[in-house]
């Protein structure tokens, strides 16, 4: 029997002026790294920068955004120029739910983030399921 | 000599599963924090792709340096998209051709290597950081 396993994308807004934009690129990873079979991922500047492949990203698959701060690039640019997102996290949202501080550094994060970048990781891999369960 | 300038914008694409998107990075944050804290500033690459106000004034006034993770040239290509010349463009794997003692890895953010190699990179920019501060343009 040929059984497709559907995948989520995942489409982390890149946030190199903040440092919550570090914090969301990191817990985007570590989903991405932990579910290799049921997640992937575009580079964000791709939908303008690449070709139609790149642009029905989000129609090929259904597609969390995570975004840094409440200018939510990634959910506006993936709507724009790919397809609406199946679900938008942000990452002032979590971290207020989960009671933790925002990340003060912009690179090389080290064991004072981690609690965030946990529980960053454990909310995108909780709508990665909703996604895969809802389809 | 052109007009000087006060701020020179380094963007690097948004890489997020390439070692190389890694390093482009790592070269801006040793720029904007360690090299040329005051005349370096950056904006986030998807704030370009929105047209975010701001962050279109911030790279239509003054000088762009971008460094790209792979031959996509995405900021770059970004860059271009709001009709602006980058004044210069760098690929980040050059920097390793040119240094093949530092091999960098890591793709979230880059191992010691890996920031060692950014390092050396940002030296190496820094001279066209100065460069068009200073007026001389492309
Ligand atoms: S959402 Fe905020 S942190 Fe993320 S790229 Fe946009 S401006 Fe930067
Ligand atoms: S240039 Fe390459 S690595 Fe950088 S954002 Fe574009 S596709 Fe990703």
């Amino acid at each position: 029997m040929d059984i497709q396993v559907m995948k989520v994308g995942v489409v982390s807004c890149s946030g190199e002026e903040i440092p919550e934009g570090t914090l969301c690129r990191l817990a985007c990873r570590k989903v991405l790294d932990e579910r290799p079979g049921e997640t992937v991922t575009i580079c964000l500047p791709l939908f303008i920068a690449g070709g139609e492949e790149e642009r029905t990203f989000a129609s090929n698959y259904p597609t969390i955004t995570v975004d840094g701060c409440d200018k939510m690039c990634a959910a506006k640019a993936t709507e724009m120029l790919s397809g609406k997102p199946a679900k938008s996290l942000s990452i002032p949202e979590i971290l207020k739910k989960h009671g933790l501080k925002p990340p003060e550094k912009l690179r090389h994060f080290g064991p004072e983030e981690e609690a965030a970048v946990k529980a960053v990781a454990e909310e995108i891999a909780q709508a990665v399921d909703e996604v895969l369960e809802e389809d | 000599m052109g007009k000087k300038h006060k701020k020179v914008v380094v963007l690097p694409c948004s890489g997020i599963g390439k070692v190389y998107g890694a390093v482009a990075r790592e070269t801006m944050y040793e720029l904007l924090e360690r090299v040329r804290p005051d005349t370096v500033a950056t904006t986030c690459l998807p704030l370009l792709v929105i047209k975010d106000p701001e962050a279109v004034a911030l790279v239509t006034e003054n000088p762009v340096i971008t460094i790209d993770g792979c031959p996509k040239d995405c900021a770059k290509k970004s860059v271009e998209a709001l009709g602006k010349v980058v004044d210069k463009a760098y690929e980040a794997i050059k920097f390793y051709k040119e240094h093949k003692d530092l091999k960098p890895e890591g793709i979230a953010e880059v191992n010691e290597t890996g920031r060692k190699l950014a390092a050396v990179a940002a030296e190496e920019v820094t001279a066209e950081v100065d460069r068009l501060a200073a007026g001389e343009g492309a």
